[in-house]
């Protein structure tokens, strides 16, 4: 079964079926649902494409990797980050909707910072793009906030028992990114290759930045 | 309200499973869900805690065998019929058999990089001093609306420190039922994972929500 239609609660459906035309039940309801808005007026075929275009081409976890590379690099801006995260990171153009009020933590040899939304499924859009099905979903929601260690495991992160694990819910409109640690060996890289190593995982603190020795070397100039 | 989208610290939903190199959507129908919301919503005939709302006012076990897009499918089709914007038949048939409400013009393509770059902020001008101060120790109130909260379950009745103070926030608990956004003052609090779990808290472990002052009363000492 494809993931698309996995349940919140992560339970198997029983009864999902195909219409003769090879649409789910579903995609013929949404069907449905939009020609009845455009035929009412309510909305603009054009401006729907034009809003899957922004989340699929435009926006997504890139934008936060170069906000974090720019803070491995340029340690001005990475105070003003974890002070003022909204204007720093608008300083470099990404702002807007589920990003009106930023909040950056730092991880550190000490401190592991990951984020949740046990309510819902908020998440920074501008920086990170649209989330993925596991961070809305009930495993990810209903245990991040009890056995964090746990569910790190899941994604193959140990972290040592002396850490200390911050985590956020996202209750609010605050909106928080995960400040990774810089990875060792990558002393005098530029900003763009130091964001090839920032994750997405990495800013949501289920993952950490990759390492150098994983990417491909790169080529004589 | 009491609801199944309030999941911290629940047990028995399983693993969180990434799936690797996901794709921002798994089909047609979930880009179309997305920017159906987005584009109706664009309409401000409901705010977003009006949505989140609807959303988690579906039936536990409806929410829970949902798929996160579903449950956007099926907060809008509530709301179109609550706010008079389409009937039940109408959705069943995907085609217009009334007359449509006055609203304001949809949302055109050209608009959409504007809105979406924009966003919309919830901060609004402090006109009153906050109660509380970094480093006073509150406890969440043991509440249980029938209605909209952002105060999570796992949270009320335990005492923890305000670390932060956000600034004035639209509030939710009032602005989901169109009584206003009737701003209040919005805190992160920290709670120590013992607090929360008691004995099989992890001892390094501090969850962090964004609380609004009504939520929050002072702690005795």
């Amino acid at each position: 079964m494809a993931r698309h239609s996995s349940p919140i609660g992560g339970a198997t459906r029983a009864h999902a079926h195909d219409h003769e035309d090879g649409l789910s039940d579903i995609a013929v309801r949404v069907r449905a649902l939009e020609s009845l808005l455009i035929e009412k007026g309510y909305v603009n075929p054009a401006a729907l494409d034009a809003i899957v275009e922004t989340y699929e081409r435009k926006i997504g976890p890139r934008n936060g990797a170069r906000v974090i590379a720019r803070s491995w690099v340029d340690a001005a801006f990475r105070k003003w980050l974890l002070e003022d995260a909204t204007v720093a990171i608008e300083s470099l153009g990404y702002a807007g909707r589920q990003g009106e009020h930023m909040v950056a933590v730092e991880n550190t040899p000490e401190v592991h910072n990951m984020v949740v939304c046990t309510l819902c499924s908020c998440y920074p859009w501008p920086v990170l793009g649209l989330p993925p099905v596991w961070y809305k979903s009930a495993p990810y929601r209903s245990r991040a906030v009890i056995d964090p260690r746990g569910v790190l495991s899941e994604f193959g992160v140990s972290l040592p028992p002396a850490t200390k694990i911050r985590v956020w819910d996202s209750t609010a409109e605050i909106r928080y990114l995960v400040v990774p640690m810089r990875p060792d060996g990558t002393e005098g890289w530029s900003e763009e290759r130091l964001a090839s190593l920032v994750t997405r995982d990495s800013m949501i603190g289920t993952g950490f930045a990759l390492d150098p020795r994983s990417l491909a070397p790169e080529p004589a100039t | 309200m009491n609801g199944a989208q309030d999941l911290g610290g629940m047990m028995g939903f399983g693993p969180t499973l990434a799936e690797p190199d996901e794709p921002v959507f798994h089909a047609r129908w979930e880009k179309r869900a997305l920017a159906l919301t987005l584009a109706v919503g664009a309409l401000g005939e409901w705010n977003i805690d009006v949505s989140r709302h609807a959303r988690e006012s579906l039936h536990p076990v409806d929410y829970l065998s949902s798929s996160y897009y579903e449950v956007w499918l099926k907060g809008l089709e509530k709301l179109l019929v609550a706010r008079g914007l389409a009937t039940p038949r109408e959705l069943a048939e995907g085609r217009a058999l009334g007359p449509s409400k006055p609203t304001k013009p949809p949302l055109a393509a050209g608009a959409v990089a504007t809105a979406l770059a924009e966003g919309t902020p919830y901060d609004r001008p402090q006109t009153s001093s906050a109660r509380f101060s970094v480093g006073d120790d509150v406890r969440a109130l043991n509440v249980h609306p029938k209605g909209h909260t952002r105060l999570p379950r796992y949270v009320r009745g335990r005492r923890g420190r305000v670390e932060k103070i956000h600034g004035v926030f639209v509030f939710p608990d009032a602005n989901a039922h169109d009584l206003g956004e009737c701003p209040q003052w919005l805190y992160s609090v920290r709670f120590s994972s013992q607090e929360l779990w008691g004995g099989d808290g992890d001892r390094n472990l501090d969850v962090s929500v964004d609380a609004w002052e009504s939520y929050l009363e002072e702690a005795k000492a």
